[in-house]
């Protein structure tokens, strides 16, 4: 059952020089319980399409077009306050990138979590909605008794929990998870990651996990929607995005990481820095910094295709896999200079030069 | 939020313990900060002298209640001893020019102090901290007029303006704290703005929207307790502002003339050309005016830390 209906969503930031693509055409279903990643570089636009679901976005970000339709509810079209009562956090609940700043630093965490319950639920009691606080808090693992600290007396990793508590604590259908780890060292993101999979299996609860961490989404997720330059570009169960990946640009990201079975393995970087999304124009996104691109790629927007099982991928080129597939493990292929003859636009030099020009003006 | 439920006696004695609880609490920040408690001691001590300075008469019902007085004469009874008589055993703290009794004039001045310092700082504290907190919080164009308006009485120099309006409206008490008060909000206004602007940015805030609170919630339940301590910093200063201005206005004759202030004090020995004899009337006033100013401030100091709870646990 679908739970989650993005289409064709378009949301721009305005800025001087025109409109920011941070989130353009992006089509993704979740179904209930399902947890969904998405993964990209910073500035590829995942938090702003995962903030759009709930149009937790700044004032000068707009959704220009698409549709995100909630549980049979058309979430672009309700008003604010509409939106404020049915859908956030009672629906569709956050746990923050950072959690110690994500509480209000002058209420106990307990307070917090009151408020939270009872701003939805108007019969719940105090002592009630403190009960269940308390019993959330058990939940995860920290002290029930420490509910009456204040955030800055919590440990990184608590404050996390914490926040864990308070996203969980309506039984929220869809949890937008917002790099819930990157915080944190590996020994606790691994237990905390744990801790999120189980109450949300319990609660049957939907998520988008934001990440750029692909050992994060292999872990933990059901799907994975790699996204590039405000697109998705790849999206696919999480087995065949870490196996068997088609856009060039997953095949890259997956050299970044080590593996942990191939001790001989050299760690390959992308070269270049992510697009400009200010009228980035027609053509692949990823072109300027793909090994593999043509004349085509430079000219055409790629559409998403198919390839069974719900594999869909935004290349010109996926068609010819293996030799991608080959091509890709090797480091020359990936070297800067191989890029050379081609037109930089997106490369860092460029923009830089561009920035200095525009500030000589 | 909702009204409370009606709950079971024992749980509603529970509430009062932990309301007492919490009253104690706020007092302990007090407690290890002696300039905090220094502060609250000449604050209750003058509180107490403005409540009790002159003598009561309630009548309640059949029964008279009166309470003495604590100030020894009437302080504008003329004549009480000898002219500009120096300090003795009838007359602490010596006599005026019109041989009034200088400690009766000083207990009966600290009630000015107290109306002016506490109403203006209150109102001058509120409508600053709100339009600061309106207009960070909003921005744009209500930021953009809010902040104009602060301009320009920013531009208002205090004491002409003051002088003008009080001779227009006639000088009364309530005239003096509507002065100070039409002047004094604009630095609270700024200071919370700024900090506002930097608070609406923060994660919490995010977190707050993402739960579903609207504006008023956001801005009174999150931000403003966030800014505070500042807000506590800028009463206490308002007080002190406050005090002293009055007491300038009074010293330069606009004082309420039915409301004898330590400011006014100050301008009948100027007047009375008795500064440089009648030491006894100079002093008092003045250092009253600076140990209220100070304890006002040690304070504001201490509550700084109470609103914090960051500062509280170092």
């Amino acid at each position: 059952m679908t739970l989650l209906d993005i289409d064709g969503l378009k949301t721009y930031y305005g800025a001087d020089d025109g409109w920011v693509r941070a989130t353009d055409d992006a089509s993704l279903s979740i179904e209930r319980g399902e947890t969904v990643g998405l993964v990209g570089e910073s500035g590829s636009g995942k938090t702003t399409l995962a903030k759009s679901i709930i149009r937790l976005l700044p004032d000068n970000a707009e959704i220009v077009d698409g549709s995100i339709e909630f549980d049979g509810t058309e979430i672009t079209e309700l008003s604010d306050k509409e939106l404020r009562r049915q859908i956030r956090w009672s629906e569709i609940s956050m746990i923050p990138q950072n959690a110690m700043n994500g509480f209000d630093p002058v209420y106990t965490v307990g307070d917090q979590i009151v408020e939270v319950i009872r701003h939805h639920e108007d019969d719940t009691s105090k002592a009630e909605a403190r009960e269940r606080g308390r019993e959330l808090f058990d939940d995860l693992g920290i002290d029930p008794d420490r509910i009456d600290d204040y955030p800055h007396q919590f440990s990184g990793g608590m404050a996390q929990r914490a926040m864990i508590a308070l996203a969980l604590a309506l039984s929220p259908s869809l949890v937008l998870a917002d790099e819930p780890t990157t915080a944190l060292d590996v020994v606790i993101q691994d237990r905390i990651l744990e801790t999120i999979k189980e109450m949300q299996e319990e609660l049957n609860s939907a998520m988008i996990m934001i990440t750029h961490d692909m050992s994060v989404v292999s872990e933990t997720c059901d799907r994975i929607a790699v996204v590039y330059g405000g697109r998705i570009v790849e999206l696919a169960d999480a087995e065949t995005i870490i196996t068997n990946p088609r856009h060039p640009y997953t095949l890259g990201l997956r050299n970044a990481f080590p593996d942990i079975s191939d001790d001989d393995q050299e760690l390959i970087s992308i070269p270049g820095s992510p697009p400009e999304l200010v009228d980035p124009g027609e053509g692949c996104r990823f072109a300027p910094r793909c090994p593999f691109a043509e004349e085509e790629c430079w000219e055409v927007t790629p559409q998403p295709e198919s390839y069974g099982d719900g594999h869909q991928v935004e290349c010109h080129r996926a068609d010819e896999i293996e030799h991608l597939q080959a091509e890709a493990g090797k480091k020359e292929t990936w070297r800067e200079q191989d890029l050379g003859d081609r037109e930089p636009v997106g490369t860092a030099d460029e923009q830089a030069a561009e920035a200095e020009v525009r500030l000589d003006d | 939020m909702s009204t409370e439920q009606p709950s079971p006696i024992d749980s509603t004695t529970t509430s009062i313990g932990e309301r007492f609880a919490s009253l104690r609490q706020r007092f302990e920040v007090f407690e290890g900060d002696r300039l905090g408690q220094i502060g609250l001691a000449i604050l209750a001590l003058f509180i107490f002298i403005g409540i009790f300075a002159r003598p009561y008469t309630i009548e309640l019902f059949d029964f008279t209640i009166s309470t003495p007085g604590l100030a020894p004469y009437d302080p504008g009874e003329r004549a009480v001893g000898d002219r500009l008589e120096s300090p003795s055993v009838a007359h602490p703290l010596g006599t005026t020019d019109m041989g009034r009794d200088v400690l009766s004039q000083l207990i009966a001045g600290t009630r000015v102090t107290l109306i002016v310092g506490s109403l203006a700082a209150f109102m001058a504290v509120f409508i600053g901290t709100n339009v600061g907190l309106i207009s960070a919080y909003f921005g744009g164009w209500v930021d953009d007029v809010l902040m104009r308006i602060t301009d320009i009485v920013y531009g208002v120099p205090f004491l002409p303006f003051a002088i003008v309006l009080v001779a227009v409206l006639g000088s009364s008490i309530v005239n003096i704290i509507v002065a100070i008060v039409l002047i004094l909000w604009r630095s609270t206004a700024r200071v919370i703005r700024a900090q506002v602007l930097s608070h609406k940015q923060r994660p919490y805030v995010e977190s707050a929207q993402a739960i579903g609170a609207g504006h008023v919630r956001i801005m009174y339940r999150h931000i403003l307790p966030n800014v505070l301590p500042l807000t506590f910093l800028y009463a206490a200063f308002a007080v002190a502002w406050a005090v002293i201005a009055e007491a300038s206005l009074s010293f330069l004759g606009f004082g309420d003339p039915n409301m004898l202030s330590w400011g006014e004090m100050i301008y009948n020995v100027y007047t009375a050309n008795a500064i440089r004899e009648a030491w006894w009337w100079v002093f008092p006033p003045g250092i009253c005016i600076m140990l209220f100013v100070m304890s006002v401030f040690f304070i504001g100091r201490t509550l700084e830390k109470e609103v914090n709870p960051e500062l509280n646990h170092q």
